[in-house]
Order: C-alpha cells, then structure tokens, then sequence
C-alpha cells in the first residue's frame, strides 16, 4: 500500500475502534438508574 | 382496553438493537462503492464531518424527541411531534416516520428474502462450478419470480413470505422477547462474519486460488485519497447522503425505539455507542470485504465497471463466483458468512420499521402486539408483492427512491426545525442532557440549532435540483439541465426514454446499437440490442416482446437508434408500472394520514388530548 493511504487508513480505523470500544465499554459499566428506570430485567418485580 | 406496556430488557440490548436498527446492506454494499466513487480515501473527510454535524445532531434529535414523547404515551412519530408542539400540521408531518418505515419494509424484506436464499445456495453448492456469468444470470433468474433455481415455483416469492412471517412471529415477541433478543445475537454474529471476512479479504495473495491481486491492493485502491475530489459538491452531498443512509435517521424508528425510555434514563450516551458501532462496521469492516475481494480476483478496472451497477449487483451477481475459488467447504463457509451478515443487517433494520406503525396501532386502536404484528406483516406482504412482480419494471427502484431517499430527507429537514426552532432549543438541549452519562460539547448548541438545518437544507436542495452529470460548475438556472435522478428530474420523467405513454400501439429502442440477436428464454421472448462503448465494453439492452400480440420491425444485424421503432403491437410501458407505484406509495401516505386524523378526533373524545 502507499504512505498516504496506508496512513489514511490505519489512523481513521484506529480512532474509529477506539470510540466504538470506549462508549461501549461506559455502557457497559455506568451504573444502573434508581427504580423505576426503563429496563425490565433488572427489576425486583416484574412488570 | 390493552394498554401498550413494551419495555427493553437491559441498557446493552437497547444500544445493540439501535445498532442493529442502523446497520443495514449499505454498511457493506453502498459505503464501498460510494468511498471508490467519490475520491477513494478523501471520501472519508466529508463522510466523517457529516457524521459530526448531521449525523450525531440528528441522533441527539430523534433520541430525544422519542423519549419526550414517550413520557405522555405516545410511541410513533404522529403523536411524538404533535406532543413537541400542538399545531395539528406536525402531527401529519409525522406520518412520514410510520409512511417510510412500511413502505421501506416492503422492498426491504424482499432485499432480506435474498440473502436467506443465497445462504441456502452457498451451504447446498449451487454455485459449484458455475462460470462469473453463470452466477450473474442466477441473479437475474431469481428476480424472474415466474422461474425457478432450485425447483421450488415461485422461490423468490417463498422466500419473500418465509422472511416476512420471520419479522411477523419476531415482533409478536415484542421488544425485550423479540426485537432485543434478535439484536443480541444478530449484531455479534455479523460483526464475527464481517471479520472473517475481512482478514480473508486482506489476507488474499495473488497467485493463490486464482487471484490475480493480493488482497491489499484494493484495500490501496479504496483509500487512496484523491484530495482534489473535495473540491467536488459531488462528493460532499454524496458524503452527507451516505451519513444519512446508514445511521436509519429520518425514519422514525429512533423515535420509537427511544420512546420506550424513562425520563430520567440517558440517551446521550446510548446514542453515541449505537452511532460509533454503526460507524465501526461501516468504515472498519465494510471497506475491507467486497473491495479487497472483488480487485483481488476481477482487477481494478473490472470493479471500477462493476461499481457502476451499484453494491448489490456487486455482492449478489458477483460475490458467490469469488468466494467459489476458494474451493467447495471454504466457499460455504464464505456464503454463509457474507449472506448471514446481510441477513443479519437486515433483519435488525426491517424489525426496526415494524415497530412504529405497530407502536401506533396499539398506542391509539388498542391492538394487541400479535394482531399489530399480523397487521404490519399483512401490509409489507400486500405493498411488497408490486416490488417482486414487478421488479424489472422499476417498481423496487420507485420505492427504495421515494420512501427510502427522499422521504427521509424530508422528514429529517422537519423534525430538526421542530427540534430546534419550534419545540425549542432551550427545552430540546434539557431533554438531551437529561439523565446524560456523558457530557455532550456545548459547541452541538450552535451545530443542531444552525448547521444542521442548514446541512439538511442543502442536501435536499442538492437532491431537488441535482444537475445532469453532477456538474455544479455552472450553475445557470435558465441552462439548468437536471440529473436523471434529481427529484425534479423524476418528477418529469426523465430518463424514461421514448416510451413515454401509458399504453402504445408502438415500442420505440430505448439505446442505440445493432441487433445482434431475437431470442427465446424461460418461454419468453427477446430482442438483444449492444454496441461497445467507449472504453470497449459491450453495452446490451434487452426488450421483451410477445410473438403473438407484437409484429417485429427489425432483425438481426439491423442498426437502430434511440426512438426508433423495435416492434407494433400493444403495449404497456414501464412508466405506467412506474408512476402506478407512485400512486400506491401516495395512497399509503394518504391512508395513514387518514388514521392518524381518525386517531385524534378519537382521543378528543375520550379526552385523551388534554394529557
């Protein structure tokens, strides 16, 4: 591959995965809200 | 009474379901062809400014709108927009986001329908040993509904109704039973398959299994960049479209999807994750499978050629021919893959545009889900038959133009002045940040108050007025010429060629070129017209006559211009086909609006509206 596309590509790709795996992992670990919050399955009761 | 009582199951089956939503065919098939298209690795500057200013904005807007209008009850984009502001127009402007999603769906499933039929080619063999034009002509034998591959009758129409009654049951289970759990596995998978892939496509080396480029030479040629193209409107409106397409906005399921959510729960946050995981599969996995693939074994120019058809005739005439050099398992396991990222893709968007339209019916008819379910899965199947039988009569192309282009800019344009101008930026940005687990930019003030609309305006104004070979060079409005494609160009039929009447006693050539052949197939009759363009490919043309009702006017060998006439006899021409879907794409906007004037005075009456 040439420099300039080679470049190109690895930088955008990089700062892509980069954000896609870093807001992914703040869903994965930001705490639940306080009941009632939009989500069943952590419920104490059901629905 | 059934009151709608849908919930998401957990925070990542909402955020995978809104990906899934997102991710669609065009993540694979139409960014790499637009990316070759428009300056090769340029292409991705305007492609990411338009997802920092139209794109997130417009995630920010329909997330939010969604969750407001969620919080009175309302779960489709009629009632969304009349609860942002009472003035009755904003709630007929929101049919749009019921409008596009069934009439999308409709086309869609049938796009779906494909990819489960070419999943069970790849795993039967029914490409081993076929030549690239034999796979080619698969393709086009599929789309006859009338001929059978396989010796199933009518199997694109099986496989068109297997796909729809898939959507049906899986909406029946509502969101976190259906929806949710179809997005959690569907969304891995296509990303494990698009992996595969990929490092298949990379890894290609020329020599191996018939290869005449390694893998990376189309990876080269794809991101090059050829910065003078940015000088191009061309491509900068081609960016903003392609920003459009692939995040689903415009379209009303975000709403919906969103509506779902509490006040007090984020949405920034979900947005963003949803938006970046589109962009990931788009740009990290879709520019890495076909393009590296196709040049490793057609060559540049090839592919440049083949482009021109577009990503689905790339991936559907091309795509099992290639993967057949990797001989028999591999290129199962090849198919499959591909096919099942596509399936995968489309079943996350077409279950997507299920949910408004039932969202609604429930909201204001009181329907239970599975009879709501059965009514969207009734409609896409009574919309979606035009799509199959007429296929090669445009029928498909009026659709995916009308619901799937132009309705979406539209509706976008008028839901960001609601947001912004009408409901309020003020309000707008509290019901943005409200809940947030991420601080969003101030500086997304200005952008989604002014450069968004601005953005959206100039992309429909690009899309209304598109000149003839997208040349903004000139823009003198007296010499204006449209492009085929623009919707005025639409509008006044251009493009259609000479046949221009309904019904004729007469059919006119429709391109210039010898007669090289009369022919019969699959019991249907053919008049072949080629001739070789400038850079030596052979162009043909095939008409369709019938012997019994139609008197030939020429024969092989002749030489015949555009307008001149091929045969007599009764005719129905394309551009009947072509504005009836027109009229039953209005007929359904009308229809809509019509429930949704009937749900209101409804509610009057039950004073509901006082909410």
């Amino acid at each position: 591959m040439n420099s300039s596309a080679l470049i190109l590509m690895i930088s955008v790709q990089l700062v892509v995965t980069i954000l896609t795996g870093w807001f992914f992992y703040k869903v994965l670990v930001t705490k639940p809200k306080a009941e009632p919050d939009s989500y069943s399955e952590n419920d104490d009761v059901e629905r | 009474m059934v009151k709608n009582t849908e919930a998401w199951g957990s925070r990542v089956g909402l955020v995978l379901a809104m990906a899934g939503n997102a991710v669609g065919f065009g993540n694979f098939l139409r960014f790499p062809v637009q990316a070759v298209q428009n300056g090769g690795g340029a292409f991705i500057i305007p492609y990411l400014i338009s997802f920092l200013i139209l794109g997130i904005p417009l995630l920010m807007i329909e997330w939010s709108s969604g969750r407001f209008g969620g919080r009175f009850g309302h779960h489709s984009t009629p009632f969304i927009m009349g609860s942002m502001d009472k003035r009755w127009i904003w709630k007929y402007v929101g049919v749009f986001g019921i409008f596009s999603n069934i009439a999308i769906a409709s086309y869609y499933c049938y796009l779906e329908s494909w990819t489960i039929s070419y999943i069970f080619h790849s795993l039967f063999g029914t490409f081993d040993g076929l030549s690239q034009l034999e796979v080619a002509g698969f393709f086009t034998n599929y789309l006859d509904v009338t001929t059978s591959t396989t010796g199933i009758p009518y199997e694109a129409l099986i496989f068109f109704l297997l796909c729809l009654a898939l959507n049906t049951w899986i909406l029946s289970k509502g969101l976190s039973g259906g929806v949710e759990k179809v997005a959690k596995i569907g969304v891995p998978m296509l990303i494990v398959f698009g992996i595969f892939l990929a490092i298949k496509g990379i890894t290609l080396k020329a020599g191996e299994n018939g290869a005449i480029n390694d893998g990376v030479v189309g990876l080269n040629f794809l991101w090059t960049p050829d910065y003078s193209s940015l000088a191009n409107p061309k491509v900068w409106l081609a960016a903003a479209g392609q920003i459009f397409f692939t995040l689903s906005v415009g379209m009303g399921s975000i709403q919906c999807y969103a509506s779902y959510l509490k006040k007090n729960d984020d949405i920034a946050l979900n947005a963003m994750s949803a938006g970046w995981m589109n962009e990931f599969v788009e740009i990290v996995l879709g520019s890495a499978v076909i393009i590296p693939i196709a040049i490793g074994y057609l060559g540049i120019d090839k592919v440049v050629e083949l482009t021109g058809i577009g990503g689905l005739g790339l991936g559907f005439r091309t795509m099992p021919f290639l993967f057949e050099q990797w001989g028999p398992i591999l290129s199962a396991l090849a198919g499959v893959s591909f096919f099942g990222l596509l399936f995968f893709a489309g079943i996350t968007s077409s279950l997507a545009m299920g949910t408004p339209g039932m969202g609604f019916m429930m909201d204001e008819f009181n329907w239970s889900r599975p009879k709501a379910a059965i009514g969207f899965g009734t409609i896409i199947m009574l919309l979606g038959l035009p799509t199959i039988f007429f296929f090669a009569e445009g029928v498909f192309d009026e659709y995916d133009y009308w619901a799937g282009t132009v309705s979406l800019v539209v509706f976008a344009l008028l839901e960001a002045v609601l947001f912004s101008w009408v409901f309020g930026l003020k309000k707008g940005w509290r019901e943005i940040t409200e809940g947030a687990d991420i601080k969003i930019p101030l500086i997304y003030r200005f952008i989604i108050k002014y450069i968004t609309p601005v953005v959206l305006i100039l992309v429909f104004t690009g899309a209304l007025i598109r000149p003839a070979n997208d040349d903004w060079s000139n823009f003198n409005p007296r010499k204006w010429e449209f492009h085929n494609e623009s919707i005025i160009g639409q509008l006044q039929h251009k493009g259609i060629g000479p046949n221009k009447e309904w019904f004729a006693d007469v059919f006119y050539a429709e391109s210039s070129g010898i007669v090289d052949s009369t022919y019969q197939l699959r019991k249907k009759h053919f008049i072949s017209v080629s001739k070789t363009g400038e850079n030596g490919a052979v162009q043909s043309r095939q008409y369709r006559y019938s012997p019994t009702k139609h008197y030939l006017l020429v024969k092989p060998g002749d030489e015949v211009n555009t307008g001149n006439t091929l045969f007599t006899g009764k005719v129905i021409n394309r551009v009947f086909f072509i504005d009836m879907a027109r009229l039953l794409l209005l007929s359904v906007f009308l229809m809509i609006s019509g429930l949704v004037y009937y749900a209101w005075n409804k509610r009057t009456k039950e004073g509901r509206n006082e909410i």
